[in-house]
């Protein structure tokens, strides 16, 4: 059985970015019940999967909790689920709620990687994104991150955004390259519909870049990290070596199980169920005070439904997905799709494992389809190549 | 017999036919006032939309005339579009007179002459009958004057009415009476009938119906078919008023129906003369023609899944369409189809929307062609319609394709663009007439393949819809032919394969390639779109590839809403046909077969 992950969402914000789409309420008022039901929700998975190796802190800002409350949920997390020796455990955190004391709690808490919500190095574009630090702040977060002892740690930094000139990204890139954070997330500005910037771009006040653009931009963040000695090991993170690669998001991608907590956490058994909660502190609060699960939905998944899955979720990481967990496609078909991918300079064939080029990778999703479809479509009788 | 009436009413499209044959229906009290709808001869859904009837029907109307005598007035209702004009003929010769309906606000229209002309060819009394005089726009004056002028016609001899409105309906029930002959024919006579159509009934078989111009016929019958003599027993004869109205017998001068047990409608030749079996009239009756097919394309069901229900929906689509034939095809792009018959274009595109309108089915059509004909070096004549069985070019000696004689009459201002596309089409032999002041007719010879191709929209485009165009297959006639072959990434997209003319064969190629860049979407790969020649590429052209597709994140939230989203694309895409790596929507097919103009 792989190793899962642990993955709890703490639900509040001290103010809503207007770009994000994930769930969190803008006050605490829901705290302490909300921990206490985060609590009983672990009580109740208790058992649930041998062994975990890894444990992240979403949200949401997990870091508008004091650090003696970030050590209370590692700590209940620690004893009622089994971990292995070398685990895994990474916190969000916001620059602007941070400081050195503050990380070093946080450390002696049991937390050994850090992901810090940076988004940019440019004020402008932070005040665009609605962000409650500035680039200052973001460089002292570098600062006193590693200074509190945190080797392992990461920032998540945007492009694409409206108003960024070309040049504001390169700076951004330069800084994390200058400070040799070990990790770095690069994150194309994709708005869903329910934010309110996205209802701006709906309404055409806004307007996103198009698609060569953000094309050339990802090309040029790929070529600027790799020179720089980063790896790039999913189609928007970049480590500099293995061992700084985040484990904890490497299970969505390769299939492997996880235990989401939290409102809005979604879960996935490692074979073929999903499952998820309901996006509600409140209704959070009120099952878990009857023992009971707050769960939304759950699927189980077919086997063209894994397929996919498989494919869109492995085509996205350098890695690429085992020819293995193609084995719904007939042989020669599937030869026929992986020659042509390769002679198109897609992806390439390396120890039983299609894996995308960069070209390929920045085409993940129409691969996905594309196999897939291919897969499932009957052949040509005859061709004829001039 | 003298209280009989055979008519048919004609008229440019949208002048109002359908509209006065439910008005004559309904005063004659035929239809229930509760089972009445619209346009009931048109009854076909398709028909309504494109507002053109193209089955032909019949119906006998009881009417009692001022002189207090009952008459059987019998409408026979005509296809109005020259891939039919076969079907016409044959329903206006078994009529003595016909209304010939004027729009008063439009006047004159293309199809108003053509119609007269084919009225006067089987020399039928003309009613001419000036409808929506209601309208505001109205100018009944400038018609009566154009009845004078433009057809030559008595202006005297002119009803109004407003068909929409109910108003002069009597005086045209009235006229039909008084003017037009009653039916000639001797009952004792040996029997004579022609078939002007036949419908497929799922209980009965096949209806024929017929106008008996000599003799009688009875249930019990013997009956004969002239034109292949086969042979059959009558089982039913009678009148069609709403439904089909059982009689003991039809006799001469009399429109009506036969049920003898005849299979599918196939077995009946519209044009063909009926007699009795024991004693056949001599001769049979005049104009008759074997309908043949002569444009060809292949059908395809998008989803080879659904190979079978197309094969159930043509053969039920064909129990009511004797022109339609077709047989087996396959195709190395599209797998199991089906290759067609069709009288034209039109009947083309009607049979296409009708198996994807009632039978539900998502089909692609190839390239139409043509029966070129192929004399082969070891002495051999072939006959090949369908692009995949090209002759070997090292094989053939010499190569034919149908010629056709085109009647074309035009108001005379539109002449020099419609020579101009003749010469375009390479059309031959030029006969000019002036039938009438401001009007030509033009008569050319052309290859059939040019006419299919896009010939008859810019002819109408032309000449604003006023010109009228007719045409008879002549003879086959030497051709420099090629087989122009269409690749997708270097994959034969057989359907899409056509024979054409040298000349045309590097712009026609060209033309295809982009049409197909046009429709076909953007995919993860550079896409080349070839025409060819053999191994000789003649036009090309390339769909870039889109660059960038992948979503920024996608974390354990974000992997059952994507999926989904995922599914929906594929979904789209198994709506495509995926040849060799590419899914090419159903639309970037169609868009090859149209025209230039479109």
């Amino acid at each position: 059985m792989k190793k899962a992950g642990l993955y709890i969402h703490i639900p509040f914000c001290h103010s809503k970015c207007p770009y994000c789409d994930f769930y969190s309420l803008p006050s605490l008022t829901l705290k302490e019940e909300f921990l206490a039901a985060l609590k009983v929700e672990m009580e109740l998975y208790r058992g649930i999967f041998p062994l975990f190796n890894t444990l992240y802190i979403g949200g949401g800002t997990p870091s508008v909790l004091p650090p003696a409350e970030i050590g209370e949920i590692v700590n209940t997390a620690m004893n009622l689920f089994s971990f292995s020796s070398r685990h895994e455990v990474t916190m969000e955190v916001n620059p602007a709620d941070i400081d050195l004391n503050y990380l070093r709690e946080l450390k002696a808490a049991g937390v050994n990687r850090i992901s810090l919500g940076v988004q940019s190095f440019d004020d402008s574009v932070l005040r665009f994104l609605g962000r409650r630090h500035n680039s200052l702040q973001a460089l002292k977060a570098v600062e006193v991150t590693r200074k509190a002892g945190f080797s392992n740690f990461g920032l998540d930094l945007i492009y694409g955004v409206p108003i960024q000139q070309f040049s504001s990204w390169e700076e951004s890139l330069s800084l994390a390259v200058h400070f040799q954070v070990p990790h770095l997330s690069c994150y194309q500005l994709s708005l869903s519909r329910e934010t309110p910037l996205g209802r701006s771009v709906a309404r055409g006040e806004i307007i996103l870049p198009g698609q060569e653009e953000t094309a050339k931009l990802m090309a040029f963040t790929t070529a600027y990290l790799e020179a720089a000695g980063y790896e790039r090991y999913e189609v928007s993170n970049f480590a500099k070596g293995e061992a700084f690669r985040s484990r904890h998001n490497r299970k969505y991608w390769e299939d492997e199980p996880y235990l989401g907590l939290g409102p809005s956490a979604h879960s996935f058994d490692g074979s073929k169920k999903r499952w998820w909660n309901n996006d509600s502190v409140t209704l959070y609060i009120k099952s878990l005070r009857e023992k009971k699960l707050p769960l939304a939905d759950e699927e189980i998944l077919n086997e063209k439904e894994r397929m996919l899955e498989c494919l869109f979720l492995g085509l996205r990481t350098k890695r690429g997905v085992s020819l293995k967990k193609l084995g719904g496609i007939p042989p020669e078909r599937r030869n026929e799709a992986v020659n042509y991918l390769t002679k198109e300079g897609l992806a390439t064939i390396k120890k039983g494992r299609l894996r995308p080029t960069a070209k390929g990778l920045a085409l993940a999703d129409g691969l996905a389809v594309w196999i897939s479809t291919f897969a499932e479509s009957p052949p040509s009788l005859g061709r004829l190549t001039p | 017999m003298e209280n009989i009436r055979n008519f048919s009413i004609i008229a440019h499209i949208d002048h109002g036919k359908s509209t006065l044959a439910d008005r004559l229906i309904e005063y004659t009290g035929v239809s229930d006032p509760r089972t009445f709808k619209e346009q009931i001869l048109d009854d076909m859904e398709i028909e309504r939309e494109r507002g053109i009837t193209i089955k032909s029907r019949a119906i006998s109307l009881p009417y009692q005339a001022p002189d207090g005598k009952v008459y059987t007035l019998n409408l026979i209702d005509t296809p109005g579009h020259v891939d039919f004009s076969y079907e016409v003929s044959r329903s206006l010769a078994s009529c003595e007179g016909v209304l010939l309906l004027i729009d008063a606000s439009q006047g004159v229209q293309a199809q108003t002459l053509a119609n007269l002309y084919l009225a006067m060819e089987h020399n039928l009394v003309i009613i001419p009958v000036i409808n929506k005089i209601d309208l505001p726009s109205a100018d009944v004056e400038r018609v009566v004057e154009q009845i004078a002028t433009e057809l030559a016609l008595d202006p005297a001899s002119h009803l109004r009415c407003s068909a929409k409105e109910g108003i002069g309906i009597e005086g045209i029930l009235k006229a039909i009476v008084e003017r037009i002959p009653p039916p000639k024919g001797d009952p004792e006579a040996p029997l004579a009938a022609l078939i002007f159509d036949a419908q497929y009934d799922s209980f009965r078989g096949t209806v024929i119906h017929c106008r008996v111009f000599d003799g009688t016929v009875r249930p019990g019958d013997p009956i004969r078919f002239m034109s292949n003599g086969a042979t059959y027993k009558v089982e039913e004869v009678g009148r069609f008023l709403l439904s089909r109205q059982k009689r003991p017998s039809l006799s001469a001068g009399e429109v009506g129906y036969i049920i003898a047990g005849v299979k599918t409608v196939s077995d009946v030749r519209t044009g063909d003369t009926i007699t009795h079996e024991l004693r056949p009239c001599t001769k049979p009756l005049p104009g008759f023609r074997e309908v043949k097919p002569v444009v060809f394309a292949s059908i395809y069901p998008i989803s080879s899944d659904d190979y079978e229900d197309l094969a159930e929906a043509l053969e039920k689509y064909k129990l009511n369409d004797a022109a339609f034939v077709y047989q087996k095809d396959s195709s190395a792009a599209l797998g199991q189809g089906f290759r067609c018959g069709f009288l034209g274009l039109l009947h083309l595109e009607i049979v296409q929307e009708r198996l994807e309108r009632e039978f539900g089915l998502s089909i692609i059509l190839s390239v139409p062609s043509v029966k070129y004909r192929f004399v082969l070096k070891n002495g051999s004549t072939v006959y090949v319609d369908n692009p995949a069985h090209y002759p070997d070019p090292a094989q053939i000696i010499k190569a034919e394709e149908p010629y056709i004689q085109a009647q074309m009459l035009l108001p005379e201002r539109y002449l020099g663009g419609v020579m101009k596309l003749c010469q375009e089409k390479r059309g031959v032999n030029s006969t000019l007439l002036y039938p009438g002041p401001g009007r030509v007719e033009l008569i050319y010879e052309l290859p059939l393949a040019e006419v299919i191709y896009d010939f008859y929209d810019r002819f109408k485009s032309l000449t604003q819809g006023y010109g009228s165009f007719d045409y008879e297959l002549i003879d086959y006639r030497e051709s420099n032919l090629v087989l122009v072959d269409i690749l997708v990434n270097g994959e034969k997209v057989d359907a899409l394969s056509q024979i054409v003319h040298r000349d045309r064969a590097r712009a026609r190629a060209l033309m295809a390639c982009e049409r197909l860049k046009e429709e076909i979407p953007r995919q993860m790969f550079k896409i080349a779109i070839q025409g060819a020649i053999g191994s000789e590429i003649i036009a090309r052209t390339t769909i870039s590839p889109f660059r960038k597709d992948v979503t920024a994140k996608c974390y354990g939230g974000d992997i059952t809403r994507k999926r989904k989203l995922l599914e929906k694309q594929k979904k789209g895409k198994k709506r495509m046909k995926m040849i060799g790596q590419v899914s090419i929507p159903q639309s970037a097919f169609l868009a090859v077969l149209k025209s230039e103009t479109q």
